[in-house]
């Protein structure tokens, strides 16, 4: 059984399909057709819902992605669609601005953007350009062109206030938390299919000992596409969003230790706090409903060529702490991807930490990425740098890329002719030239072989120019309005 | 009798301001914003209704051979397969000419990877998809024409060429001071409505059909509907609220799933939905034509043009279509806004297998102007001109020889001359320009680009039968409106337009107005909502029948109260009459109390308009509307990534009906034609499968993608010279062609690596990789 509130009534559903999606859910057995079906892949937005949790005795809302989001995640949280804004016939404000601003044409990916706007308008980020960009980045349009809609985005947030969520916000926080009490197991079953949530590592070891068939399942964004997109049917689920001990954060031992179950979002202020300038591949990372919902562990998992987390692993030294019922072992993460999406993990086993190396004094971390479009996209190639710079010569180089082989890699011609020379525009461009004694990329949608080497050695000179003190300005356009 | 409703007298729920030419917001709105705006596949089903999905054909040409569905019968929940041999009437669902089977029968041609082969029908969406899958086709492969150049040489083509000539071009180029030849490929795109392809067809009596589609074209559905059915017209119904997107996608492409939801109710007596997924519904419905165009031009030492002559080959995909229509534009627009003073114009509808592709906003005129701006760039390099001096130069104008199109129609409202001045101005283009060049000269990595582009898009269908519009008003007792047209609502605000039309005519408030579902059975015989053209004729259709109720209100009043008819005046809900004042409601109830009719029809066909298509004379457009647009790029000449950074855009819509729409179709039409030139890639693989099929790798621009400096304004103080209705102009196709600004930027960028000496080939859609690859062919070219 999984318990939940869909906006003020409490759901308990047992026997529905657990591979069935929050969409379905929504669309299909509650009947709500508001919220809209793009692409159910989770690269659009128009599906978009909200979802409250208790975040210490306060609600925190999240825009999710529900065409991706498997049904029993609901449990313990408070879920939210377009038709729960309006309030006695009057429309939310977010919903006012966006009328007032002539934000909708088509209409038809406007409730997702209503639900992301209202993700931000609860959130207490200042109302500028770029945080309603990033709130709203993993919403697509087609027809406004989206001015009006950053308009109507700026517009609500600069006048937030109370809304029916405020007002029965206690009552809320009590009921979830009498949820999260509830000792009974968080368990669907239906049409033959199993869907289990632990809430200890030690129950979810004993269940892939007993089960090694199950799919651990984490914020589902890649996983729920085999069900969407390839229809597969996914016998047995097991989330990972409730082990308490997958969703740690801490530092010890001069590692940062993250959870494997920690989303991006969770970690995003930790990492950017200690990798200043990751701070822009994570918000390129997906979207911001997928960055609420995926996580390093599955990104790591899943081990897909084109990860964006994986090469900052490498490029780190980070390590991987796996567990299964028979004990625990650490793996240098290079040792952990064998080949395309194959991995070194053994059945029962899973991911329990990522242990990333606090940044040394001279350190310089760089983290590029390419893509045909800037936001919410999948990177043509991605590369990451770890550089020492010692009196102006390289002491050391970590360089690791994705997308330029068939699993993220170190580039060890490229960081051998970087180390011990000068740090100069010669060395970038022969680091640059080394990347093709490292990488024989792949011609695909995203990308020819032949421009992914050009530009991966661009990289270089930029980094060069990225660490230097110039009077060249930026050069990334990303810095550009 | 029973009483008739309450009103409240003269005055009655005063009128918030006449509603045409005001901002109002889109009639749907509040809606929209509340998730309560109803979309086909929103609509409520009857209980037993049944999902519907297609098989497709995994090979681009081939024969079919046979065809084992028993896995696909044997699947959960699947009630009935059809095949070619279940079709009672027509198979092939060509919309002009025939091409299009609506299912590929044993012994027959598969034309394309993603073909349809059959359709099943199932308890549950999914049930549907997993079933569609078990098939197993066998199909003999034949060789497969993939690529347009391949195409044009072996001169396959859907339709014969066209050619389009004025005087002697190719004298005129030998005689040119300057000439220069090229060839410039442009790429399609996915048109990626938000809302899927959808249909919902639930059975009648005596074998008739409703059909509830996302179609730009109801009529269309409805005849095809019955072809297919082997039943009259008059036995299908289509409805048409409102469509999630549609940009020229739904226009002949909605027609197979509803056709095939019909066939499918027609067999199991049972409603059937059938709605596409994102994947299905990219490989198997057709995009905006890729284009592969030769020239060779002469021009003067000023940049001036003196002989074109250019070939534009359209891929045109596995059918006819639309593409003779589109082409067709393609040629009509490649003078953009220029003289051309000879011109030899010849375009080909090259067959390629693969999907048949199909309008998209523009309808084949972006390929053709894009196709003329990138050569007036290339004049301009050579020359060591600035491009906008060139463009300016061959700038349509009011005088002899230089006012009249290829095609022979006369420009007869000189906008753009006017506008650009104004922009160019505005937009401050001329210190820029300096700017970005003291800036590019001093920056090793990041480049600028500046570029402005004017627009020029001819307002009518070039098939002059499409150019007529039917509405129909019912006004009731307590005094409300309803109204209906033949137009289309797919997010253009075309129901606003045309309620504000409305509540003008008859002086009423505008929330009196209920626009209602397009339906065939309301307003017959219509035509596409397409070609930019909708207000305009639905706009002037729904007047007439809004001023035929009027006339007879008028003609009652007078009567009633024994004065002239020049003495009933209708203002802000309530009707003066001599020194008697009404309601419209009491006027209303009056004229219902009299037996006098309160409904009526509208009908308008546009006027002046003809072509000569054996000629290649004549006057296809009843008039043109006009923009321009200044835009900058930033660009990373290590990588190619580029940002635009700003876009300053001045258009003519004439007088506006509703400017806050207005606004929205240029912006958005803007940032769509974006999306075409930069970021939009459709990629297939070897073996002609389309390789790009969602959102996750066919990239549109994202929030971010919006200038962050985005200037738009509409031309102030310019009405149409022709009487539209209101005097205003066609907005919705021609501002997406604006966004060639940002591709003749980028490429202005990447010509600063050459000094500005040459213009490097960059081919459309202009993606970091080719902006890298036309940065190294500027550093090549200087070095």
């Amino acid at each position: 059984m999984i318990t939940f509130i869909d906006n003020a009534t409490v759901i308990t559903l047992a026997d529905v399909d657990p591979n069935r999606s929050v969409l379905d859910y929504l669309r299909e057995d509650a009947g709500k057709t508001g919220t809209k079906e793009g692409c159910a892949s989770g690269d659009c937005g128009a599906c978009t819902a909200v979802t409250a949790t208790v975040d210490e005795g306060a609600l925190a809302y999240q825009a999710i992605n529900t065409c991706i989001t498997p049904v029993g995640h609901l449990h313990g949280r408070q879920l939210i669609s377009v038709e729960d804004l309006a309030e006695n016939g009057v429309l939310h404000p977010v919903q006012q601005a966006m009328v007032k601003a002539h934000a909708s044409q088509c209409g038809f990916c406007t409730p997702g953007f209503v639900m992301s706007l209202f993700a931000l308008w609860k959130g207490d980020e200042a109302p500028s350009r770029h945080t309603v960009i990033d709130a709203l980045g993993g919403n697509l349009c087609r027809c406004t062109g989206y001015r009006p809609i950053i308009d109507a985005a700026v517009a609500a947030c600069r006048a937030r206030g109370e809304d029916s969520f405020s007002r029965g916000e206690a009552r809320t926080v009590a009921v979830l938390e009498q949820i999260a009490s509830d000792p009974r197991d968080v368990h669907l079953a239906g049409e033959g299919r199993q869907y289990l949530a632990p809430r200890n590592l030690d129950e979810l070891l004993s269940i892939l000992q007993a089960q090694p068939e199950a799919r651990l399942v984490a914020g589902a964004t890649d996983l729920q596409l085999e069900i969407t997109q390839q229809l597969r049917q996914l016998d047995l689920l097991v989330y990972t969003g409730h082990v308490a001990e997958l969703k740690i954060m801490e530092e010890a031992d001069g590692c940062l230790h993250i959870g494997a179950a920690v989303t991006y979002a969770e970690a995003q202020p930790v990492l950017c706090h200690h990798f200043p300038d990751l701070e822009e591949l994570l918000a390129r990372l997906g979207s911001r409903q997928i960055r609420n919902q995926g996580t390093l562990g599955g990104n790591v998992g899943t081990a897909s060529p084109i990860g964006d987390i994986p090469p900052f692993l490498l490029a780190t030294g980070a390590h991987l702490q796996l567990r299964s019922s028979s004990g625990s072992r650490e793996l240098p993460i290079a040792e952990f991807f064998l080949d395309y999406r194959r991995t070194a993990l053994r059945p029962g086993e899973c991911i329990e930490r990522i242990l990333v190396p606090l940044p040394e004094q001279e350190e310089l971390l760089r983290a590029y990425k390419i893509s045909k479009r800037l936001d919410d996209d999948i990177s043509a190639l991605c590369g990451v740098f770890n550089l020492c710079i010692r009196d102006g010569t390289v002491t050391r180089a970590r360089v690791a890329f994705g997308g330029m082989a068939a699993i993220p890699a170190r580039a060890p011609a490229c960081e051998r002719s970087l180390r011990g020379q000068p740090w100069t525009l010669e060395t970038a461009i022969a680091a640059g030239g080394a990347l093709a004694q490292d990488f024989q990329p792949i011609d695909d949608l995203r990308a020819s072989a032949a421009y992914r080497l050009e530009a991966a050695a661009g990289l270089l000179q930029r980094l060069f120019y990225d660490t230097v003190d110039s009077d060249i300005g930026p050069v990334r356009v990303t810095r550009y309005a | 009798m029973r009483r008739l409703p309450r009103h409240e007298g003269p005055g009655e729920a005063p009128i918030t301001g006449d509603a045409l030419g005001t901002s109002r917001a889109h009639e749907s709105a509040e809606k929209h914003v509340s998730g309560t705006a109803t979309y086909v596949d929103d609509q409520v089903a009857p209980a037993s209704t049944l999902h519907a999905y297609v098989g497709l054909s995994n090979v681009a040409h081939g024969r079919l051979l046979s065809l084992d569905l028993d896995a696909v019968r044997a699947a959960p929940g699947v009630v009935r397969v059809v095949t070619r041999e279940d079709i009672p009437g027509h198979a092939d669902i060509g919309p002009v000419f025939p091409g299009d089977p609506l299912l590929v029968g044993i012994g027959e041609e598969v034309s394309f990877h993603g073909q349809v082969l059959f359709a099943v029908a199932a308890t549950s969406y999914a049930a549907a998809r997993r079933a569609a899958r078990l098939a197993r086709a066998d199909i003999e492969a034949l060789p497969a024409i993939l690529d347009i150049a391949e195409g044009l040489a072996a001169q396959v083509f859907v339709r014969p060429s066209h050619t389009q000539q004025r005087g002697d071009a190719a004298q005129a180029i030998a005689a040119a001071p300057h000439t220069l030849r090229g060839e410039f490929r442009i790429g399609g795109q996915e048109q990626m409505y938000l809302e899927g392809q959808v249909s919902l067809a639930v059975p009648q009596e005596d074998g008739g059909m409703l059909v509830y589609s996302s179609t730009q074209h109801p009529t269309e559905g409805q005849k095809l509907v019955a072809d297919v059915l082997g039943v009259p017209m008059n036995r299908i119904t289509f409805d048409t609220r409102r469509m999630g997107g549609a940009f020229g996608g739904k226009e002949t492409h909605a027609n197979q799933w509803a056709c095939l939801a019909a066939l499918l109710a027609h067999h199991t007596r049972r409603a059937v939905k059938l709605r596409l997924a994102r994947a299905e519904d990219f490989i198997a419905t057709g995009k905006r034509h890729h284009f592969l165009s030769q020239y060779r031009v002469g021009f003067g030492d000023s940049g001036e043009l003196q002989g074109l002559d250019i070939s534009l080959a359209g891929g045109c995909g596995m059918s006819p279509d639309l593409s003779d229509a589109i082409v067709d534009r393609a040629m009509f627009h490649v003078d953009n806004a220029y003289c051309l003073p000879q011109a030899h114009v010849v375009g080909h509808r090259v067959k390629t297998h693969t999907v048949s592709n199909t309008a998209f906003r523009g309808f084949g005129g972006p390929q053709g102007m894009l196709a003329i701006e990138h050569i007036l760039d290339n004049i301009a390099r050579h020359l060591g001109a600035d491009p906008l001096d060139v463009r300016k130069r061959n700038l349509y104008r009011d005088q002899l020889g230089f006012d009249t199109t290829h095609y022979g129609q006369r420009i007869e409202q000189h906008i753009l001359p006017g506008l650009i001045d104004r922009l160019e101005k505005n937009a401050d283009y001329r210190s820029r320009r300096e700017a970005i060049s003291v800036y590019n000269r001093s920056s090793p990595v990041m480049r600028k680009g500046l570029a402005l582009t004017p627009v020029k898009f001819g307002i009518s269908f070039t098939v002059q039968t499409l150019n007529q519009a039917g509405a129909l008003v019912h006004v009731y007792t307590d005094g409300s409106v309803q109204l209906n047209h033949g137009g289309t609502e797919m997010g253009q605000g075309l129901y606003t337009k045309v309620a504000q039309i409305v509540a003008s005519e008859l002086q009423i408030d505008l929330a009196r107005i209920q626009c209602t579902a397009t339906r065939t059975d309301k307003v017959p015989n219509t035509s596409p909502t397409a070609a930019s053209a909708g207000s305009d004729l639905n706009g002037m259709a729904a007047r007439n029948a809004a001023r035929t109720i009027r006339k007879r209100l008028t003609t009652l009043a007078a009567q009633h109260y024994a004065v002239a008819e020049d003495d009933v005046q209708f203002s802000n809900n309530t009707v003066s009459i001599g020194d008697h004042r009404l309601s419209f409601t009491e006027l209303v109830q009056l004229a219902y109390r009299q037996r006098v009719s309160l409904s009526a029809t509208g009908f308008y066909r546009t006027p002046k308009i003809h072509y000569d298509r054996d000629r290649a004379r004549g006057r296809p457009f009843f008039y043109y509307a006009n923009g321009a647009a200044v835009s900058e790029v930033l660009v990373d000449t290590l990588t190619g990534e580029y940002r635009v950074t700003r876009v300053d855009i001045c258009h003519d819509v004439g007088q506006s009906l509703n400017p806050a729409l207005d606004l929205g179709q240029i912006e958005g039409g803007f940032i769509q034609g974006m999306g075409w030139l930069t970021t939009e890639e459709l990629v297939w693989d070897d073996a002609g499968k389309l390789m790009t099929i969602g959102p996750a790798s066919y990239k549109i621009p994202a929030i971010g993608d919006t200038p962050a400096v985005f200037n738009v304004e509409l031309l102030p103080d310019s009405p149409n010279t022709e009487a539209t209705i209101f005097h205003s102009k066609a907005v919705g196709e021609p501002p997406l062609m604006l966004a060639i600004s940002v591709y003749c930027a980028l490429r202005d960028a990447a010509a600063s690596l050459a000094d500005y000496r040459m213009s490097p080939p960059l081919n459309a859609p202009a993606t970091p990789e080719r902006v890298l690859g036309a940065c190294r062919s500027a550093r090549e070219f200087i070095a």
